[in-house]
């Protein structure tokens, strides 16, 4: 195996996914098999290949430093779960 | 044992741009909250953010003005981390292939220069602000303003060079000093638009390796800094001689208990999961970019230095002093244009001015005292017009309402008096009221001419030409 579960545990609790077991054992199965295949093009010479990052041919795309009008709040605002003064309001964060 | 300190900073400035780093929006401070975002800053589904070319140019500039090395190709990555400040949950960043590596920054301290390394900068995207209460009002939950997210951020990353908390500050000092110079940043620590984070850790005097670092967060001045590591180094030691070990960790600078306390939570996993931003292509700067954006580099403080020593026959100190913040230099250079006396111009803008400026809280950009008044109260002491002790009493007219030195003399009636007629005649006054005096000078007692000379002032209310009246007292008295 590439892969065990805790790792799996691991990452799904990085990405705040709430996994049942069946979907643990799932995911662990698929992610092998998944690294299965990368060690399959690891097995191949790339010395001379620049790693892609992007599979666009283009550099330096800028936009010039202009402000254009933002959204109002209310547009803003309006899909937030939850709301008050202006602010977008979320359960209460401690440092 | 003898310990000495290792201390690495990690300085994040705001970049002076109009506009966000990806978006449109206006990078105003102060502004009304989430007046001024849009799709793009807060990571709606679909959108794509679009380099502003200008933070670019200013991570650029900063680079050549650190001697930092500028790869040909940088990139972008994405931070992986949920904290509701974060509304994309990723912060676009750079991480293995930063816009610059390998510079140095020289500091003064205790009058000898140190050379610091910078490791890295890059550019990245600011994060929200959280509020957990509103004044002092309490409220049932947290509010976030994401006006500040997607605001151009460069991190400056030094390496662990610095061993005392005195080079940590000076370094501060110095990089925001360069900072402004390039105009690139506003560096208020105060509005946020300047933080800084330090590593640090202690080892045994002679030891090569590291120690165990504590990262110390949550410092808002210059001196906080100097403070918070004072601290944390002396605790390190403590911890160290009390035979514990030091736990890799975060800490957060308490300024009003003056310490440093663990922040326990979130501590787990720091595991930021990078990858390359596929949203963004990569930048690359070639030799001609570099050379033009190297040509558009101001006279940086060290060079105006010497500047000032060499054109305006400055000693070192004046210069370094006036050279120090940008604007001062400016001011300094606007009050002696056309002013044939840089030494007595320093001498002003050093103690009179400094000095009230600092008990008022103000910064030289808000001074009433103006280059052109400050000029002209010189230009009134060389004619004699007034004396250098009334020009102090015209300085803090001029100081509390910004009136011309010309209209404060005549105002407050503090032509100097010098017409030796006039002086004469007071100084026979004096003579015949203190005859006591007169022949204790007589009789060799110096010390009377100097109490005679303080009764003319007194009598003129410090208006008469000091050399004046040393010189008709001293001719009476023979």
């Amino acid at each position: 195996m590439k892969i065990t579960k805790k790792e799996v545990e691991y990452v799904a609790r990085l990405a705040r996914l709430a996994l049942s077991e069946a979907e643990k054992e799932k995911m662990t199965a698929q992610l092998d098999s998944i690294l299965q295949y990368m060690d399959k093009l690891n097995s191949l010479d790339t010395k001379n290949v620049e790693p892609t990052s992007h599979v666009l041919p283009l550099n330096n795309v800028w936009r010039e430093d202009k402000v254009q009008p933002s959204l109002s709040r209310e547009e803003m605002l309006a899909n937030a779960p939850e709301q008050a003064e202006g602010f977008y309001k979320v359960k209460k964060v401690i440092e | 044992m003898k310990f000495e300190a290792v201390i690495g900073l990690e300085v994040h400035a705001q970049l002076k741009t109009k506009s966000k780093i990806f978006c449109g929006c206006s990078t105003q401070f102060g502004a009304e909250p989430n007046t001024q975002i849009c799709p793009v800053c807060t990571g709606m589904p679909g959108v794509l953010p679009v380099l502003n070319k200008v933070a670019i140019e200013y991570i650029i500039k900063t680079s050549l003005a650190l001697d930092c090395k500028v790869n040909p190709l940088s990139r972008f990555a994405r931070k992986q981390y949920f904290y509701p400040d974060l509304p994309k949950n990723y912060q676009i960043s750079q991480y293995d292939q930063p816009v610059s590596e390998h510079g140095y920054l020289d500091v003064q301290v205790d009058g000898k220069t140190k050379r610091l390394g910078i490791t890295r900068i890059h550019l990245e995207e600011d994060a929200g602000k959280l509020l957990h209460e509103v004044g002092s009002r309490q409220i049932d939950g947290s509010y976030v303003d994401l006006n500040r997210t997607g605001v151009p951020l460069m991190e400056i990353v030094s390496e662990p060079d610095m061993r005392t908390p005195q080079e940590a500050h000076a370094y501060l000092i110095a990089l925001k000093s360069i900072l402004e110079y390039l105009d690139v940043s506003d560096c208020n620590m105060e509005e946020g638009s300047l933080r800084c984070d330090a590593n640090v850790s202690i080892r045994p005097v002679g030891q090569k390796e590291f120690g165990t670092k504590a990262e110390v967060k949550n410092m808002n001045s210059f001196k906080g800094v100097q403070k918070a590591l004072e601290y944390e180094i002396a605790r390190q030691i403590k911890v160290t001689e009390e035979g514990e070990r030091i736990v890799q960790e975060t800490r957060l600078w308490d300024a009003d208990k003056e310490m440093t306390f663990s922040m326990r939570s979130k501590e787990e996993a720091h595991d930021y999961r990078y990858f390359p931003e596929p949203d963004l292509v990569p930048v690359v700067v070639d030799e001609k970019w570099l050379a033009a954006i190297k040509a558009t580099l101001p006279e940086l403080s060290s060079q105006k230095k010497e500047r000032f020593v060499k054109e305006y026959s400055l000693p070192e100190y004046d210069a370094g002093v006036l050279t120090a913040d940008k604007n001062l230099s400016e001011y300094f250079e606007a009050t002696i244009k056309g002013y044939a006396n840089p030494k007595a111009a320093s001498n002003w803008i050093m103690t009179e001015l400094l000095a009230q400026l600092n008990a008022a809280n103000k910064t030289i950009k808000e001074s009433l005292i103006t280059p052109k008044h400050m000029r002209e109260m010189l230009e009134l002491i060389d004619k004699g017009t007034i004396s250098g002790k009334i020009a102090k009493t015209v300085f803090e007219e001029m100081f509390a309402s910004g009136k011309m030195p010309d209209v404060v003399v005549k105002e407050k009636g503090l032509v100097q008096i010098s017409d030796e007629g006039a002086i004469a005649k007071i100084i026979e006054e004096v003579l015949a009221a203190n005859a006591k005096s007169v022949e204790e000078y007589k009789a060799g007692k110096t010390a009377a001419l100097n109490f005679l000379l303080g009764q003319v002032m007194k009598k003129t209310q410090g208006k008469a030409n000091p050399g004046v009246v040393n010189k008709i007292l001293k001719d009476k008295l023979s």
